[in-house]
């Protein structure tokens, strides 16, 4: 029997490349760890609110990474150009996600062509313009999003998740 | 914002039982963790079932753990219990993968609350205008009632079975063999289709008649296939781990070793894949990724599979790419067939539309000797595109003959040649007792049969010729439900006789569905009685490559639903009871011998007696030796059980059969017999449709659905991506038509009309279309015709239409992703 293939660091780098190479960091915003208010119908999972970018900084279909909500939960922020499910912003085009396939936590790469996440392990594929739905593929859950919050002084604030991030029972640690 | 962000773990006292997938073929193993609802384990490995380390990111492929594998049940003493079932990465099947149906599996077990909350709980009886939940007691009172009264009037041959014959839900060896001995020897109707076919036929008659049974080798011989050639199958959609824990890294390379290992001395290298099929399929575009050097698509026109096969077997023969040896020694009839199958490249090509290059290309690729003069070994797979194909004995017929020709099947690793599969397999049944086929589809709209009962199958939404077929019991249920509207205060026995009197006499037609869910049928049926499934019985199965595994029950049914052998012991014990009170004993000892407990007395009394001294006739895919597997043993033998036919018990273990044909074929000399396969161009029905309309559609399964989505249509993950059944067009023409992604459109021929939510991609030729098949919103057998080839077996791939635009857009366009579903780079 074939064992169960192993990510190895140069498929890692192969299936991230596209975000890997696009990536701009969001440098100099610091976390501000914030318990978020239990409310019905809402997590009560302490989320950290963290900075993850700034409206002037982001450019149409290239990804921000940041991780959240701890450093070990790669996440992507995409701004559209176009309004989509679950955007932020005054487009409501600003959209960010897990980037850890929910099937069996692959890293997905952002297609820009496309805009849809792409998994190389077992080829899920998810769409950053429909809430992170599963195009086709293995998972059974869609991309978790990340809950974006945009204050005053057009601060792009990450206040939660929508989906259990993989790898995790809980999705703050 | 959604609260799914956490899960609770199984903690390390969780109950740990065995299940196979329920779902398709592949039959992946995984294990059942069930515990008091209000505990959890803890996240440390030694706090919780799973051993893993949840106080820090797990690594990629660490596991597979979703929030749809876990849920909150309720047992029949009201107490409520958590269940995770996760994949086991223990099962060489699945080694740990699980696919997006299996993996819900959690998801779909009942819970009140859940989204499986429309299960049938208790058996409902048709009154007046509306359903009534009833007990077994009256819904049985009418059942039997309304059979025994027509059978003891004019015998069985209008007792009507549209009925499942496989394996995994709705299925197994337990409940075949229950509802078998129910038709076949009790009431010894031959009015009988299975689930998926209009008659009670094989799907593989050709390879049988040649002594080839379809399911041949085992997951193992695609990982060492110099060459994978795939018909008419899409294997990542509809064998997904089979594929990808299989096919793949022998694609990928990473299975050299292990061929050199096995073929010592043989060149050996990285796999090849050869794909049939009119389609662009995600399989096709996900290898092209992966390797596109080692992928040849072969686009053969619609229903040319027989010309292509016909063509290459000339092709191979002038070459000298066969084994004399082996054809002369252990097959019959080679001459005739080439004979009757020869085309040369210049016509093959013509008729296939595939460029002579490209099948000379395959026939290097899948059949030149390697160095040394050594024989290739390519395994063959095929499903729906050759058994829905043009003429699917005569395609199976065409394509065996290749295969036997280059000793590709017989009993050499790495080859073979097999169904790829839909459901598990599962079949233990008395002989059927008509003399010859029944077209049943025909019969009913023909106005003949008097009774039809729905078992775990739901022919509204998949049969061909279906909008006819639909009209037509719905026509003919109504008679009977407008007789029992005017039955005010009867009791079950003078409603008995209503309904006998509205079948006989009226050309009313009795509709029973027995199934877990009030499907589409129920708007035809008078009774419903609810069924179980895996984990809520004991129930067992077979895969693809014959591997047998035991699924233990972990839950109670909702409400009084039982297994379907328990119903059909329960309507068999009920007419012998009948039968008894008016001192018929001949009449009562045909219902005899289904006094079962439980699920497993039906296991030992059909699959574990098959083949024994004393006992009747019984077809089992178990043969001879099922005797030899006791549920104890299957239980020990776990998510890898044991591949059918067992060998031998060796202590506690059972030893089984990882490939057939080795030394015999499957006739009475053991050798196996060419067929004769003429290319008979396509069937009048199916060429009247293409000369009048312009756009061929195909259908089949999408990834996320399985079969009907009798789960899946509650599932928001599911109904959310495909609130209709999608039509894959091309965008040119899409565009000529004014039709937009997210449109509804008009599908519609001299058969019939449906609708479906345009998905143009531009991997669909111009003039070709894909509709998702089974889908309880748009169906697609209404616009196949009623066409069959010379067993009953449908051509559903292949059917014209035209297609207008509905409109509609708006409804779906915000909700539902457009993109295209095939990954490639």
């Amino acid at each position: 029997m074939s064992k169960t293939p192993q990510v190895t660091r140069r498929v890692f780098l192969k299936l991230s490349g596209t975000s890997a190479a696009a990536a701009v960091g969001a440098a100099g915003l610091a976390p501000s760890a914030q318990a978020a208010q239990a409310e019905a119908g809402r997590t009560t999972l302490p989320y950290p609110r963290t900075a993850v970018a700034r409206l002037a900084g982001l450019k149409v279909n290239t990804p921000v990474a940041f991780n959240f909500p701890d450093a070990s939960s790669p996440c992507v922020l995409v701004k559209m150009g176009r309004p989509v499910n679950g955007g932020v912003g005054p487009e409501g085009d600003i959209v960010a996600y897990s980037t850890l396939c929910t099937h069996m936590g692959c890293p997905v790469s952002y297609d820009t062509a496309t805009r849809t996440f792409r998994c190389g392990c077992h080829y899920s594929v998810f769409d950053a313009e429909m809430g992170g739905q599963m195009v086709c593929g293995q998972a059974t859950e869609n991309l978790p999003q990340v809950k974006l919050e945009v204050d005053a002084k057009g601060t792009i604030v990450a206040t939660g998740v929508n989906g259990l991030i993989y790898g995790r029972q809980s999705n703050v640690l | 914002m959604s609260i799914k962000d956490r899960i609770a773990l199984p903690p390390v006292n969780a109950t740990k039982t065995n299940m196979t997938c329920h779902f398709c073929i592949v039959g992946c193993g995984y294990h059942v963790y069930k515990w008091p609802e209000g505990q959890e384990g803890g996240r440390a490995p030694n706090q919780n079932a799973l051993g893993l380390d949840f106080r820090k990111q797990l690594p990629p492929l660490a596991t597979t753990l979703t929030t749809a594998m876990t849920n909150t049940v309720v047992d029949a003493d009201g107490k409520r219990y958590n269940i995770m079932i996760v994949p086991d990465k223990q099962c060489v099947v699945n080694q740990g993968l699980s696919s997006t149906r299996g993996g819900k599996m959690a998801s779909y077990m009942y819970t009140p609350e859940g989204l499986t909350k429309e299960r049938l709980a208790y058996p409902r009886v048709y009154t007046g205008d509306q359903w009534l939940d009833t007990t077994w007691e009256t819904a049985l009172a009418l059942y039997a009632g309304v059979h025994k009264k027509i059978l003891d009037k004019e015998g069985p041959n209008g007792l009507g079975f549209a009925c499942f014959d496989h394996g995994g839900a709705g299925g197994g060896f337990e409940n075949t063999w229950g509802t078998g001995k129910l038709m076949f020897s009790a009431l010894q109707t031959p009015l009988v289709r299975i689930h998926n076919r209009p008659a009670y036929n094989s799907e593989c008659h050709a390879t049988r008649d040649m002594g080839i049974g379809e399911l041949n080798n085992s997951y193992e011989d695609a990982e060492v296939a110099d060459v994978i050639f795939s018909v008419g199958a899409n294997a990542y959609e509809t064998q997904t781990n089979y594929f990808l824990a299989h096919w793949l890294p022998n694609l990928q390379g990473t299975t050299v070793d292990k061929k050199r290992k096995w073929f010592p001395g043989e060149h050996v290298e990285a796999g090849r894949i050869i794909f049939v099929d009119p389609r662009r399929t995600p399989t096709v575009t996900i290898c092209e990724t992966v390797a596109k050097d080692r992928v040849l698509h072969l686009e053969i026109e619609p229903g040319t599979d027989i010309a292509l096969f016909n063509t290459m077997l000339t092709y191979v023969v002038e070459q000298g790419w066969v084994d004399r040896d082996f054809i002369a020694k252990r097959t019959v009839g080679f001459e005739d067939a080439l004979s009757a199958n020869r085309m040369s490249l210049d016509e093959g090509s013509r008729i296939t539309g595939v460029p002579a290059d490209k099948i000379r290309q395959a026939c290097e690729w899948a059949y030149k000797p390697k160095a040394g003069g050594k024989l290739k070994r390519t395994m063959h797979g095929y499903e729906k595109g050759i058994i829905w194909g043009n003429d699917n004995y005569l395609i199976q017929s065409a394509l065996l003959d290749l295969v036997l020709a280059t000793h590709n099947v017989g009993g050499r690793r790495g080859t073979g040649c097999v169904r790829m599969g839909g459901h598990q397999e599962g079949y233990t049944r008395p002989p059927y007792p008509g003399k010859q086929m029944v077209y049943v589809d025909r019969e009913i709209i023909q106005g003949k049969g008097r009774t039809l009962t729905f078992w775990g199958c739901n022919s509204f939404q998949t049969t061909l010729n279906a909008e006819q077929f639909r009209a037509t019991v719905l026509r003919r249920s109504a008679i009977v439900k407008e007789a029992m509207n005017k039955a005010r205060g009867a009791t079950p026995e003078q409603m008995v006789d209503v309904i006998v009197d509205a079948v006989m006499n009226k050309g009313g037609l009795f509709v029973t569905l027995i199934d877990l869910y009030p499907t589409m049928i129920m708007d035809a049926a008078h009774v419903a009685l609810p069924a179980a499934h895996p984990g809520e019985m004991n129930l067992t199965s077979m895969n693809g490559e014959r591997r047998m595994r035991l699924s233990e029950k972990f839950m109670d049914p909702p409400g009084v639903a039982k297994p379907d052998c328990l119903i059909a012991a329960a309507i068999a014990n009920t007419m012998k009871a009948m039968y008894q009170k008016e001192g018929n004993t001949a009449m009562a000892q045909r219902f005899s011998g289904f006094d079962w407990r439980t699920e497993e007395d039906a296991f030992n009394d059909g699959f574990r007696r098959a083949g024994r001294p004393g006992a009747p006739p019984i077809d089992s895919q178990g043969g001879d030796t099922g005797y030899l597997a006791t549920y104890d043993l299957l239980r020990k033998a776990g998510t890898n059980g044991v591949q059918l036919p067992i060998k031998e018990v060796r202590g506690d273990k059972l030893v089984g059969t990882e490939m057939l044909y080795t030394d015999k074929f499957g006739t009475a000399d053991g050798k196996a017999k060419f067929l004769p396969a003429k290319w008979p161009g396509l069937a009048k029905p199916v060429a009247d449709q293409k000369a009048k309309h312009r756009f061929y559609v195909n259908n089949g399964r999408v990834n996320e659905v399985w079969q009907t989505g009798y789960h899946n249509r509650f599932d928001p993950h599911v109904k959310d991506r495909y609130p209709m059944a999608i039509v894959e067009m091309n965008p040119g023409d899409a565009s000529a038509l004014g039709v937009q992604a997210g449109d509804i459109v008009e599908l519609f021929n001299d058969y019939g009309s449906t609708y479906a939510m345009a998905y143009p991609d531009a991997a669909i030729k111009p003039g070709h279309t894909f509709m998702q098949f089974g889908w309880f919103n748009g169906i697609a057998g209404d616009v196949v015709t009623d066409w069959t080839d010379r067993n009953f077996v449908p051509y559903y791939k292949g059917t014209w239409a035209s297609i207008r635009r509905i409109g509609g857009r708006d409804q779906f366009a915000k909700s539902v992703s457009f993109k295209s579903r095939r990954y490639q780079t």
